[in-house]
């Protein structure tokens, strides 16, 4: 709970000065690749997804194995407002106003054996209703993790909501990953199984390309992506003269999150 | 080859200054667009960066297929090519000059980009390899070279093509469709002029 206070009033300082995205940017602007590469893709086709009823199955290193019904698997558990910086790889940023819950909170919920040490989480797969499914653009379902450590930090959040109403299917409906410190593409969309393991698991990225994208991803402005520098990136929503923003480290998290990392080589564990 | 016959009296009728005022339009107009406009979404840098690089390499297979259709099919668009080609020129500086001012917003960081990138680096080499074919893309050229050197100096439309097209297709995440098409289609307007040909064969085929 210490923790927890100190990174929340932290936080509570933090939000002051973070200008959100307009809910169109945040709603028209996306990588999904289920539902195609281009950044309107998702917008234009992931209508199709179907998200009720929605089952999250939960399994691996818990107390309470099973299929849970998204209602179930939140059910008593506080929504919160988190506005927070979301930086992609490809060196972009906006700033999005989450409704979300602690994923700790999941978590414990569910409850943690001693054993667990990492937790994935698995991406629906509809492949009549997904376009980039049938394209193969990636090894699907989606899949991604985290280290206990960090899927228990205050920060991260299972998100079920932008701007107070229910979470856009092309921003990941009906519930997904947010971990504010890390680059977009471990935030992963709409959760259909969270597993809790003893080893660390695959990513989708690190599988399609291993020298690009690490396990761990934390945005980072010193270790470049190798086909691009990650030290600035472009504002989403500035128009076509808007200037370059320099990068964080660790997206502006720095002071809440990298007690995590101590002692690891950054440039290893990229 | 009715359909042939209306294409050549037709392309006989549209002076070649039309490629130049619609290109050129083109261009501008999506500049608008993305200036002024939602057109290119809520992030229209790197929308227009993308929208004149595709269409730069969507000129190129343009201005490679010329050769082959009036060969092929007996189509004669020749005096549109260059044109064409110079349209294609102005896209990819359009594309790269978005890279350098709106995007990267710092000369001295493009240069580090270019030399550090190698996907960059194939991009740039493509652009650069362009400059001079659109420096003597005019009559003035053409005389004072000679024709024979001027054709060669022109080979370079080859090599920028594929570099161009290797260039998307290496800027691609995951398994993307697009980028590889364009890298095909442009190896194999290529690989068309390198074919082993029976010259007499092929005459005679385009007066049939």
């Amino acid at each position: 709970a210490g923790l927890g206070a100190i990174a929340a009033a932290g936080l509570a300082e933090a939000q002051e000065d973070l200008q959100p995205n307009s809910l169109e940017d945040i709603t028209s602007y996306n990588n999904f690749y289920e539902f195609g590469t281009g950044k309107s893709d998702p917008a234009a086709n992931a209508h199709k997804l179907e998200i009720e009823p929605w089952s999250v199955k939960v399994d691996g290193l818990v107390d309470n194995p099973g299929d849970y019904s998204s209602a179930d698997l939140l059910d008593g558990l506080t929504v919160e407002e988190r506005i927070y910086r979301f930086r992609c790889v490809e060196a972009w940023a906006m700033v999005v106003p989450w409704n979300g819950i602690e994923l700790a909170d999941i978590l414990n919920k569910v409850g943690i054996q001693s054993e667990a040490k990492y937790v994935a989480f698995e991406t629906v797969v509809q492949p009549e209703n997904m376009i980039g499914v049938q394209r193969r653009v990636l090894d699907f379902p989606y899949v991604e993790g985290l280290r206990i450590d960090e899927a228990m930090h205050p920060l991260t959040i299972m998100a079920t909501g932008i701007y107070g109403e229910p979470i856009a299917k092309q921003n990941g409906a009906p519930m997904r990953l947010v971990v504010p410190w890390k680059y977009g593409f471990k935030s992963i969309k709409s959760i259909v199984r969270i597993s809790l393991t003893d080893y660390e698991p695959p990513t989708s990225w690190n599988k399609a390309n291993a020298r690009e994208y690490g396990f761990y991803s934390n945005v980072n402005p010193n270790v470049d992506h190798p086909r691009w520098s990650q030290s600035s990136h472009r504002v989403i929503g500035g128009g076509l003269f808007a200037s370059r923003e320099p990068t964080l480290m660790f997206n502006g998290y720095e002071a809440e999150v990298a007690s995590l990392y101590d002692g690891m080589d950054l440039s290893e564990f990229y | 080859m009715d359909i042939v016959g209306t294409i050549n009296t037709a392309a006989r009728k549209v002076p070649t200054w039309t490629i130049y005022i619609v290109g050129a339009g083109w261009l501008v107009y999506l500049f608008y667009l993305a200036a002024f406009t939602r057109a290119f979404g809520p992030e229209p840098i790197n929308a227009l960066e993308r929208e004149y690089g595709e269409i730069g390499l969507q000129l190129l297979v343009v201005g490679l297929l010329i050769t082959p259709l009036r060969e092929t099919f007996g189509i004669s668009l020749i005096k549109f090519r260059r044109a064409i080609g110079v349209m294609t020129f102005f896209f990819i500086l359009a594309h790269f000059l978005v890279f350098a001012i709106l995007d990267v917003q710092s000369l001295e960081r493009v240069w580090t980009e270019v030399v550090k990138r190698p996907y960059l680096t194939v991009g740039m080499i493509s652009f650069v390899a362009l400059i001079p074919l659109a420096i003597t893309s005019n009559n003035y050229s053409v005389r004072k070279m000679g024709a024979i050197a001027w054709r060669r100096l022109h080979w370079l439309t080859y090599p920028a093509a594929i570099l161009g097209a290797l260039h998307y297709v290496w800027l691609a995440k995951g398994f993307q469709i697009e980028p590889l098409v364009y890298l095909a289609v442009l190896i194999g307007l290529v690989a068309y002029r390198y074919r082993p040909k029976n010259r007499s064969k092929n005459r005679a085929m385009s007066r049939a």
